[in-house]
C-alpha cells in the first residue's frame, strides 16, 4: 500500500539487539530471520494490518462478551453512524500527520463551518446550496490560514493550530451566540443541511448517507495519496522535507495544499455533522480534535510523518467506536471506556515504534 | 525575608484600598459559551451598573476547566475585589483558593453549583437542583399513572465526574419518580429494575443523541427519558425519532428552562422541564456583595436549606394533579438564552 522507504530504517542499533534476543528465544543457529522478525517485516510493509487485526479481534471479543445486542446488524451500523463524523475529521487529520504535522483545529473548523452554514441558511434565508458552498470555502480558507502560518511564517504546526483552534472556537461562539439552531427550525428552512442524516435500510442495518460519505472521503483521499504525484509528494515531504526539497518538490506548496484540503474535508464533515446531530450545536465536538488524533494514532499512522495508510485512520476510528459501544452494552461504567481508549493509544504508539525499528 | 514579604503585602493592600474608588466584584462562570452563564453575566452586569459596582468577569474555557477558574479567583484577590460570585466548575477542587480569598476578606458566593461542603463559600445562591429533578420525576410518575410500575427509564447524565448538579438532578428525578436512590451522591447505584441504564452526554446534542442510541440498544422499549439539560434532550429526541419512536409513546423530561428548551416543550418534544432563573441568581449575588462592602453583613440561607433558593418552576403543557406547573407560554416569558 505504501512503499515509501522509512527514514528510520536500517540505522543500526536497537534492531540488532532485538534480532539477537529473538534468535536466542527461537534458538536458531542460522542467519535467517526469526518468526518475530518476519512478523515485524510484514507489519512494516503493511501498516494497516495491525489496526485491521485489532478491529477484528475486538469485534469478536465484544461479540462474545456483549452478545447478540452488540453483534446485531443494527448495532454494527449504529457504530458506523457514531464514528462517521470523527472518522471524517480523522481523514483530515491523517493528511496533516502524514506530513509530520498535527492539526488541533480540525473540530473547531468543522463546528464553525456548520454554524456558518446554519446561520446563512436558517437564520438569514440564504439559499441552502449557497450556504453550503460558503461553508466549504470557509473551511478551505481556514485550512489555508493554517498552511500559510506553518510554511510562510514558519510556526510549528502544533502552535499554529493550537492558536487557530482557539480563534475558530471563539468565532463559533460569537456567530452562534452559543445557542444551538434547533432541529425543527432546520427542517422548516433548510432541510438540505440534514441530507447526510438520511439513511438507507439494508436488512437490519441502517446506513446513513453520512457513513457513505465518510467511506467515500477515505477512498478518494487514499487514491490521491497513493496514485497521484501529489500523494507521492505528501509522503516524501512527511518522510524527509530536506530530501524532498532537494529532489525538486516545492515542499511549501505541498504543505499548504494539504492544510487547505484538510480544512475543506472538515467543512464537509461540518455539513454531515448537522445530519448526524440533528441540530447545529456550537458546543458539540469540543474534543473532536483529540478524538481524531486518537483514531489516526490507533490506525497506525506514524506521528513522525511519511508512514502509514490513511485507511488506517478509518480502522482506528472504528476500533474506538467498537470499544465504546461494546463496553457500554456490557454495562461498563463510562470511566472505564476512557481508561481503555487511553491504553489503546499507548499500545498503538508502542507497536509503531517497534515496527519502525525494522531494517528494510 | 518574612518581614520583607509582610511589608510588600502591606504595600499591596494599601494600593488596593486607594484604587478602590468604587466597589469591585467578580463574576466567574464555568464557561462563556453556555447561554445560562451568558444570561447570568447579563443579570450581574445590569445590576452592577445600576448599583455603581465595577464588575470583572471571568470564565473557564469548557466545563471542568479548573485552572482558569483558580487563576480568575487569584486575579480577583489581587485586584482587591470585595466579593466573588462563582459557579465552581469542580465542586471540590476549588476549595483551597476560595478559602484563600475569604481569608483575604472577600465575600464568596457560589452561584448555581454549590461547593462541597457548601460552607466553603460564604453563601450559595442556587436552584435547588434536587427539587428540580424531583419536580420532573413526580410529574413523570403522575403522567404515567398505573403504567409507572412498568416504566423503562433511561437517564442521560452530564459526564464521568459525577459533579453535584449531575447527581442532584438525577437523584431528584428518581426520588420524585418513587425510586430508592440509595447513596444520593452516587449515580447509578440504584437497583430498581425499571432503570434501563445511565449514560453521559456532556450536556450537548451530539452527546445526547449518542447516549440515547446506546441505551436504546440495551432496551428498545424505553419510555421515560430523563436528561441533564435541554440540549441533551434535543439530541435524545433525534435518536428516538431515528429509531422510529413517536413523541406520544415516550416521555422526555429535562431541567434548565432555556428558551430553545421551552420552545421544544411548546412543540411537544420535551414533555416537561424544570426552569431555573440565572438572572435572578446573579442580580441577588451582586446585591449581597454590595451589602457586604457596606456593612459587612452576609446573606442568610433560605430557612430549612443550606443555601439561598432562587426558585424553580415546572414548565409543561400537560399539567397533572398534585404537581404545580406553568405552561410553555409563561415559560417562554421567563426563559433565558
Amino acid at each position: 500500500m505504501n512503499d515509501v522507504p522509512d527514514r528510520q530504517a536500517g540505522t543500526g542499533g536497537p534492531e540488532a539487539g532485538l534480532a539477537v534476543a529473538a534468535e536466542l528465544v527461537a534458538d536458531f543457529g542460522s542467519r535467517r530471520r526469526s518468526p518475530v522478525e518476519r512478523i515485524q517485516h510484514i507489519l512494516h510493509d503493511n501498516p494497516t494490518l495491525v489496526p485491521v487485526i485489532v478491529l477484528l479481534l475486538s469485534l469478536a471479543a465484544f461479540g462474545i462478551i456483549a452478545g447478540e445486542r452488540f453483534f446485531s446488524p443494527f448495532n454494527l451500523s449504529l457504530i458506523l453512524q457514531q464514528v462517521s463524523i470523527i472518522g471524517m475529521l480523522a481523514a483530515a487529520q491523517s493528511l496533516i500527520i502524514l506530513t509530520a504535522g498535527i492539526d488541533l483545529s480540525v473540530a473547531a473548523i468543522m463546528v464553525l463551518m456548520s454554524v456558518i452554514m446554519g446561520n446563512l441558511a436558517v437564520n438569514m434565508g440564504v439559499p441552502t446550496p449557497i450556504a453550503i458552498v460558503a461553508g466549504f470555502a470557509g473551511g478551505a480558507a481556514a485550512g489555508l490560514l493554517n498552511g500559510i502560518l506553518v510554511t510562510r511564517v514558519k510556526l510549528p504546526p502544533f502552535i499554529t493550530t493550537l492558536g487557530t483552534w482557539n480563534v475558530f472556537f471563539a468565532l463559533n461562539l460569537w456567530l452562534s451566540g452559543a445557542q444551538s439552531i434547533r432541529s425543527q427550525d432546520i427542517d422548516a428552512h433548510a432541510p438540505l443541511l440534514k441530507f447526510f442524516g438520511e439513511a438507507a435500510r439494508i436488512g437490519g442495518a441502517k446506513i446513513t448517507f453520512g457513513v457513505i460519505l465518510m467511506v467515500l472521503i477515505f477512498l478518494v483521499l487514499w487514491y490521491m495519496l497513493n496514485h497521484t504525484a501529489w500523494g507521492r509528494h505528501v509522503y516524501a515531504v512527511g518522510d524527509d522535507p530536506e530530501a524532498a526539497e532537494l529532489s525538486g518538490i516545492r515542499t511549501g506548496r505541498v504543505l499548504i495544499s494539504v492544510y487547505a484540503l484538510a480544512g475543506l474535508v472538515c467543512a464537509i464533515a461540518g455539513w454531515a455533522a448537522i445530519g448526524r446531530v440533528g441540530s447545529i450545536s456550537p458546543q458539540s465536538f469540543y474534543e473532536g480534535n483529540l478524538q481524531s488524533i486518537t483514531a489516526v494514532v490507533i490506525g497506525g499512522i506514524s506521528l513522525f510523518g511519511g508512514r502509514g495508510s490513511i485507511l488506517g485512520a478509518l480502522f482506528g476510528a472504528l476500533i474506538v467506536g467498537v470499544f465504546q459501544s461494546g463496553l457500554r452494552i456490557a454495562g461498563v461504567d463510562v470511566l472505564w471506556q476512557v481508561f481503555a481508549i487511553g491504553w489503546l493509544i499507548i499500545i498503538a504508539v508502542a507497536i509503531d515504534q517497534w515496527i519502525r525499528r525494522v531494517s528494510a | 525575608m518574612k518581614r520583607l514579604l509582610a511589608t510588600s503585602a502591606l504595600v499591596l493592600a494599601g494600593t488596593a484600598t486607594m484604587a478602590m474608588a468604587e466597589t469591585k466584584a467578580c463574576l466567574i462562570t464555568k464557561t462563556d459559551t453556555n447561554p445560562f452563564f451568558v444570561k447570568m453575566k447579563e443579570g450581574a452586569t445590569a445590576k452592577a451598573e445600576e448599583m455603581g459596582i465595577e464588575l470583572m468577569t471571568f470564565a473557564g474555557k469548557i466545563d471542568g476547566d479548573v485552572e482558569s477558574q483558580v487563576a480568575a479567583v487569584e486575579s480577583c484577590i489581587a485586584a482587591g475585589a470585595k466579593g466573588i460570585l462563582i459557579t465552581p466548575t469542580d465542586s471540590r477542587a476549588l476549595a483551597p483558593v476560595v478559602t484563600e480569598a475569604r481569608e483575604n476578606g472577600l465575600l464568596v458566593i457560589a452561584l448555581d453549583t454549590p461547593f462541597e461542603p457548601a460552607d466553603v463559600a460564604d453563601a450559595t445562591f442556587a436552584t435547588d437542583n434536587f427539587r428540580a429533578g424531583e419536580l420532573i420525576g413526580m410529574w413523570a410518575r403522575r403522567k404515567l399513572g398505573d403504567d409507572a410500575a412498568n416504566a423503562r427509564i433511561a437517564l442521560l447524565d452530564l459526564n464521568a465526574s459525577e459533579v453535584s448538579v449531575d447527581y442532584l438532578r438525577d437523584g431528584g428525578f428518581l426520588q420524585g419518580f418513587g425510586i430508592d436512590i440509595k447513596d444520593p451522591t452516587d449515580i447509578g447505584d440504584e437497583d430498581d429494575p425499571r432503570i434501563v441504564g445511565h449514560d453521559v452526554t456532556n450536556g450537548n446534542e451530539e452527546g445526547g443523541r449518542k447516549a440515547m442510541e446506546n441505551l436504546l440498544q440495551i432496551d428498545p422499549n424505553i419510555n421515560v427519558v430523563y436528561t441533564i439539560n435541554e440540549p441533551a434532550a434535543a439530541g435524545a429526541w433525534e435518536a428516538l425519532k431515528a429509531a422510529g419512536r413517536s413523541a406520544d409513546d415516550v416521555i422526555i423530561v429535562s431541567v434548565d428552562g432555556g428558551c430553545p428548551g421551552v420552545r421544544n416543550v411548546a412543540e411537544g418534544i420535551i414533555d416537561a422541564t424544570a426552569q431555573q432563573y440565572p438572572l435572578r441568581m446573579a442580580a441577588l449575588g451582586v446585591e449581597a456583595i454590595a451589602k457586604w462592602a457596606e456593612d459587612g453583613s452576609k446573606p442568610a440561607p433560605t430557612p430549612g436549606k443550606d443555601f439561598f433558593d432562587t426558585g424553580v418552576a415546572l414548565v409543561t403543557d400537560q399539567p397533572v394533579d398534585g404537581v404545580e406547573s406553568i405552561d410553555s407560554a409563561k415559560g417562554l416569558e421567563l426563559c433565558w438564552g
